[in-house]
């Protein structure tokens, strides 16, 4: 049985937002659960939440999947209830629950507050859920807000730590100010086309309607708006520094999660509302791609310590993925979002292993201290060499397929450059992923008892085995996800057709 | 009449808001912000926003910016003046910039009787539809409980996270 929702009564906003609606209520829960009498009589319980967060994880998963046989009529809703949200969701979901398990000995350790800690979490996948479900550019807006304002506060969560602070002041002042570019883009934006429903703005594009001269710099400034919070060149300042001082679970949830719903969103605004001033600003993304993939990868070469390249490899990213967006078609797309995925379980998967190493603090992250880690750790260096194998996107694993996807839409968008310059690039990026492979199997350790002792909390190694999972299984059988990728691209691209036939 | 009131509260809005940039004690850059926002109240007041001029004086001009105030005055700002520009090259630079932005964006406004649908949209029409019937407190509150019903929830999350994020960062046991 299919239903129908037409958003004539506000009651259908709460089946539509079934995921969103669960995760809010669990993180409320947690949050409560968290000041309790009970837990704070018994430190020891502070893992609970953890698991309690991720069966909250769970059940909104659950009814993301249940929201396949739902369907909606129209485009005018705040809330869109297509595929290529769901599938959003789904690497939202992965990233939030990947990053439970990853932090609940990290948490436990460093003695962060648990209850704010996992609730700021959710809470922020919650925000990161609406920017991919939003048809309208204040939801987007009040979704990245919600989801930015919870990652700086988890920035700064570890209060014994001054590198965290300064992280999260950081992040806090210049993602404001992105902010700013954000809404006065959005501001103008509304001037020019007389709505901030997206299929609206792209029927006042194409009926020429919308004045183009505001419409241009409402496109610019929101391009830069998203470009601070994809982290492209020239707007990356802040990634290095917030990504190396923030506490390590934090970086794996931001590097994942925010990435995803910045790119999600960006996709959805300039696909769908911009596709008529396609040519207008193709040429910003063109350029924000290329400083993106030879920027980042050069100064990735350097760098000494670990966090700070994979922030660097971030970066990197950021410019292979916005190829995709300067593609503008449904094949890009697709390998966007099946990218978004793999990208997803592998960079969490690496900052779990630097937390490892960091014995579940923030040591041991120069690439001298991976010296031996094969030999005393196999599995754990096994494991590190996968995911820094599919970031360089080796053939085998699932980086390398998504490479390949979005160099594909890029062929058929005649993107000739930037495919070049994609591989030359990736080429490039060989060098410092496997610098830290070859630390790790080649050196010896330069004591007997390093990397002996190190403890790999349970939690933890379910989240490894499920990566490496991830990424084998889309290396060698990428079929699955990329059907899932390509309907959601699909039903992106029949919005755009709705919106042109309304012309 | 209401052209010369409205070209007064403008000159009010724009000067203060200077006045905000320029000043160099922080309790004087609020009060010219609070200028500001009484002379926009002012300009909502000629559109016949009632309700909105009403609810701009008292939120903004009065609550909100009482708690910057105390704010400044608790964490007793405002004694050494340091400029935010430095150096001749980054003033000129800043200047520039602000500037060119400010230059390109009155020229594309000036050409707004290129695309006329700019000008005469159907949004006056449609608000003067819901004040005479639903009043000027119900023509905000009607579609702010229907249309925009999901954004408005969502800032009842967004003020959630940043009472937590504010918590957590400034209790004072850790």
């Amino acid at each position: 049985m299919t239903m129908h929702l037409d958003f004539s009564s506000q009651g259908h906003y709460l089946i539509a937002l079934l995921p969103e609606l669960v995760l809010s209520v669990c993180a409320m829960v947690v949050l409560m659960a968290g000041v309790s009498k009970r837990m704070r009589n018994s430190p020891d319980r502070v893992t609970d939440l953890g698991w309690l967060s991720l069966l909250g994880i769970l059940v909104a998963a659950l009814a993301n999947g249940w929201l396949y046989g739902v369907t909606e009529v129209g485009s005018s809703a705040m809330v869109a209830v297509d595929g290529f949200r769901l599938y959003a969701n789904w690497i939202f979901l992965s990233a939030a629950g990947m990053s439970v398990l990853v932090s609940i000995a990290y948490v436990d350790k460093q003695k962060l507050q648990a209850g704010e800690f996992y609730g700021l979490l959710l809470l922020s996948t919650v925000g990161m859920m609406f920017m991919a479900s939003a048809r309208d550019l204040i939801v987007i807006f009040l979704g990245l807000e919600i989801m930015s304002i919870a990652v700086y506060a988890m920035t700064a969560m570890n209060r014994r730590d001054r590198k965290s602070a300064e992280a999260g002041l950081k992040y806090f002042l210049l993602g404001a100010f992105s902010t700013g570019f954000f809404l006065y883009g959005i501001a103008l934006t509304y001037g020019a086309a007389g709505s901030t429903n997206i299929a609206a703005i792209a029927v006042a594009i194409g009926d020429g309607s919308a004045h183009t001269g505001l419409l241009g710099f409402g496109v610019a400034l929101l391009a830069i708006g998203f470009a601070f919070k994809v982290s492209a060149v020239p707007f990356h300042m802040w990634t290095p520094d917030v990504y190396e001082g923030a506490p390590t679970p934090v970086t794996a949830f931001m590097s994942a999660g925010v990435k995803t719903a910045a790119f999600v969103a960006f996709l959805r605004v300039f696909f769908v509302a911009f596709d008529g001033v396609y040519a207008q600003w193709w040429a910003i993304i063109w350029w924000l791609a290329v400083l993106s993939m030879v920027g980042a990868n050069l100064i990735a070469l350097v760098q000494v310590s670990v966090k700070r390249m994979l922030a660097y490899s971030g970066i990197a990213h950021a410019g292979y993925l916005l190829l995709a967006i300067v593609s503008n078609n449904g094949t890009a797309t697709a390998g966007l979002l099946f990218y978004l995925l793999v990208y997803t379980f592998m960079n969490i998967g690496a900052f779990a292993i630097v937390m490892t190493v960091g014995d579940q603090a923030e040591r041991n992250q120069r690439i001298d201290d991976y010296a031996g880690l094969g030999s005393r750790q196999p599995m754990l260096g096994v494991f590190m060499t996968i995911f820094l194998l599919s970031l360089a996107g080796f053939p085998g694993t699932g980086g390398f397929m998504g490479k390949i996807f979005l160099l594909q839409g890029a062929m058929d968008a005649n993107l000739v450059y930037l495919s070049t310059i994609l591989v030359l690039t990736t080429v490039l990026s060989y060098w410092y992923y496997l610098r830290v492979a070859w630390f790790m199997w080649m050196r010896e350790a330069p004591d007997a008892d390093t990397h002996v002792g190190l403890a790999v909390p349970v939690a933890l190694r379910l989240a490894l085995i499920v990566g490496v999972a991830v990424i084998l299984y889309t290396g060698i059988f990428p079929g699955s996800a990329l059907e899932l990728a390509r309907a959601a691209a699909e039903s992106l691209t029949s919005g755009r057709f709705l919106s042109l036939s309304a012309r | 009449m209401a052209d010369l009131l409205f070209f007064m509260f403008a000159t009010v809005a724009i000067g203060s808001a200077i006045g905000v940039v320029v000043a160099r004690n922080p309790v004087g850059s609020l009060m010219f912000m609070v200028a500001t926002l009484a002379a926009v109240a002012g300009i909502f007041v000629l559109l016949e926003a009632h309700f909105l001029a009403a609810i701009q004086v008292i939120v903004y001009a009065g609550a909100i910016m009482v708690l910057f105030l105390f704010v400044i005055m608790l964490l007793n700002l405002g004694h050494d003046y340091q400029r935010d520009v430095k150096g001749g090259v980054w003033s000129v630079m800043a200047f520039a910039t602000t500037g060119g932005l400010a230059g390109l964006l009155v020229r594309q406004l000036g050409r707004s009787a290129d695309s006329p649908a700019f000008l005469t949209g159907s949004g006056g029409d449609a608000i003067d539809a819901a004040l005479a019937e639903y009043g000027a407190v119900g023509a905000i509150a009607r579609p702010l409980f229907t249309d925009y019903v999901v954004p408005f929830e969502l800032v009842g999350i967004l003020l959630l996270v940043a009472i937590v994020g504010a918590t957590v960062l400034a209790k004072k046991n850790v």
